[in-house]
């Protein structure tokens, strides 16, 4: 990974005044030893791991041999990744679009009310904490062409099990679970923006919309674009929706990359390979956060 | 429980246009009707899919097909006994049970420990462990999955809640360290101080000093990752193919599989899951939100 630092950092202020000398230094890292030596153990020693193993031809069972750059290769002719790249690529251009206009709206409306307020920021908020299985089986039900909402509508079509349909069918659940945890995180901004603003853009005449757009967006604007930061990073993570409603499929349909290593590792023994490809995803994602870094050097971000 | 018995205020009998005389955010009555209208659909789209689920928990399947999405004629429970033993919640809300509170216990233990060096110690090399933890926190789970299952076999973990808690206690910890410190920084270094003329030790200090001071920022921390491992699906269904060893989630989605055409079984065993998370989150919603959105904000 890059040596990038990441947004919303705290300040490393707030300066203990511990005790001095060596015990009181030994007693800090005493303290850490559990959180280092774990993270170690799960994440750090397999994330290393994954860079030798993403040179090696290995099934995952048994020694692996040494092949060079020879996954990497691969995976670049490999249809299969070529689909599942474009595949993410839709995935992103929705995912980032929809739940955040979504979102925006909602909090704006949010902020614009008084009564009920809390009970629908609670309504919007509740699909993020329930779990992707039952999200997804209520969305299987609702989406089936026996039962569903197609059904109550005289509309028979299998979204999920449609190559046309079965990516958009996912992304559009995956949506619906998102967008009122971004309202809530927006109107929460939104509150944070100086009321005196709004005041003196009324008195400038500007309306609602150029209210918004004036006052409101530049506002809540770091929170914005760390959240599109994030979206990136969470659309090449994109795995439990789509294995569980389908599987990549039907005929690879909805494969992305994250699937589509998972598959590779677990289903078809190519351990080594799919080292490689969890490595180029890691590698793309911090690419995206170094590029932020750069932009926010610049002073773009506030 | 539904929104749809919610009625804009009465005094909003037609939307104003926007040339309303300026008032005082946010406007009250007249002229918000709009506002609230689309609040209203959009808190429909949100919570109906689960309402619907709700009432398709006391239909039978030919009562589904009719009309999926209408309120139950009768509130008859034969399908909740029925998902709960073919589905064998019994075993496997008990699995969950022991996940949720080793993995709440654990998280707090360690990223509690780590959180006061952080805020209350003196670490050399601190900010660097605070840059590795917002580092660590985002790197994607593809880089460490594959080494990290060979592993967990090479050392018996797989197939066993155990086994699965480590992994949930070294992912949470950095989240969690990093939101309990925002909490800990606010205790005052002079109480501390204070408590460490008196002669007490480091150990003493931690938890009769700053624990008691810093318990919202653990009850919130506990909440999110008793929440993550209840709902988790990810490791779960990587690391654990037992079925009798199996948490409700993926035992869940194996009785989905199982029972894929039976929608009113599968929508009263999926209740199993979801009642308690909603039931904690109405009763802690503010606590919920912070905890999850800390990341998102400034």
């Amino acid at each position: 990974m890059t040596a990038t630092s990441v947004p919303a950092r705290p300040r490393a202020g707030a300066r203990a005044r511990g005790r001095p000398g060596r015990r009181g230094r030994l007693v800090g890292w005493l303290f850490l030893a559990p959180l280092l030596l774990l993270n170690g153990l799960v994440v750090i020693g397999p994330s290393v791991a994954t860079v030798y193993y993403s040179l090696t031809d290995w099934s995952g069972l048994g020694p692996a041999t040494f092949i060079g750059l020879d996954n990497y290769v691969r995976a670049f002719g490999d249809d299969k990744v070529h689909a599942a790249l474009w595949h993410n690529t839709v995935w992103f251009v929705l995912f980032l679009s929809v739940p955040m206009a979504m979102g925006l709206l909602g909090a704006h409306l949010l902020s614009q009310v008084r009564r009920f307020q809390m009970l629908f920021r609670a309504l919007y908020f509740i699909p993020y904490v329930v779990a992707s299985v039952v999200n997804a089986a209520v969305w299987k039900m609702l989406l089936s062409p026996t039962s569903g909402l197609g059904h109550v509508l005289g509309i028979d079509q299998a979204w999920l099990g449609d190559p046309a349909t079965s990516l958009l069918s996912v992304n559009f659940v995956v949506n619906w679970h998102w967008w009122g945890f971004l309202a809530v995180i927006f109107f929460a901004a939104m509150q944070g923006v100086d009321p005196q603003l709004y005041d003196a853009a009324k008195v400038d005449g500007a309306n609602g919309w150029q209210r918004f757009r004036s006052v409101t967006l530049p506002g809540i604007r770091p929170t914005v674009v760390f959240i599109l930061l994030m979206t990136v990073i969470w659309t090449l993570k994109a795995f439990d929706y789509i294995f569980i409603m389908t599987e990549g499929g039907p005929a690879g349909s909805s494969e992305v990359m994250a699937t589509l290593m998972y598959k590779q590792a677990f289903n078809e023994y190519s351990a080594g390979y799919a080292a490689a490809l969890g490595l180029s995803m890691t590698v793309v994602t911090a690419m995206v956060l170094a590029v932020y870094q750069i932009l926010r050097k610049r002073g773009w971000e506030t | 429980m539904t929104a749809a018995t919610m009625r804009p205020p009465a005094s909003a009998s037609a939307p104003a246009p926007d040339t309303a005389p300026p008032a005082r955010r946010p406007r009250r009555g007249r002229g918000l009707f709009p506002a609230y209208l689309v609040l209203v659909v959009l808190a429909l789209f949100a919570i109906g899919p689960l309402v619907a689920l709700l009432f398709n928990a006391f239909k039978n399947n030919a009562q589904i097909g009719a009309s999926p999405l209408t309120p139950p004629s009768s509130l008859s429970l034969t399908n909740f006994t029925e998902a709960w033993t073919r589905g064998d919640f019994a075993v496997t809300m008990k699995n969950s049970a022991i996940l949720c509170v080793g993995t709440v216990a654990g998280t707090c233990v360690i990223a509690g420990m780590a959180a006061y060096a952080l805020s209350h110690l003196r670490v050399p090399g601190g900010n660097g462990v605070l840059a590795y933890l917002f580092l660590g926190s985002s790197l994607p789970v593809q880089l460490f999955v594959v080494p990290l299952f060979f592993l967990w076999t090479e050392l018996r973990l797989t197939d066993s809640l155990f086994g699965l808690m480590i992994i949930y206690w070294a992912v949470d910890a950095p989240f969690a360290t990093l939101l309990l410190r925002s909490f800990l920084v606010k205790v005052p270094t002079d109480f501390v101080e204070a408590a460490r003329l008196d002669g007490a030790s480091d150990a003493q200090i931690a938890r009769r000093v700053v624990l008691p001071l810093a318990w919202p920022g653990f009850l919130t921390v506990g909440l999110i990752a008793g929440l993550m491992a209840w709902n988790e699906f990810f490791w779960a269904i990587t690391f654990i193919h037992d079925p009798s060893k199996r948490p409700i989630s993926t035992s869940f989605l194996a009785f989905q599989d199982q029972h894929s055409t039976d929608w009113g079984l599968t929508s009263a065993a999926a209740l199993f899951m979801l009642l308690p998370v909603v039931i904690l989150f109405l009763a802690l919603q503010r606590r919920f939100v912070a905890g999850l959105t800390s990341g998102g904000l400034k």
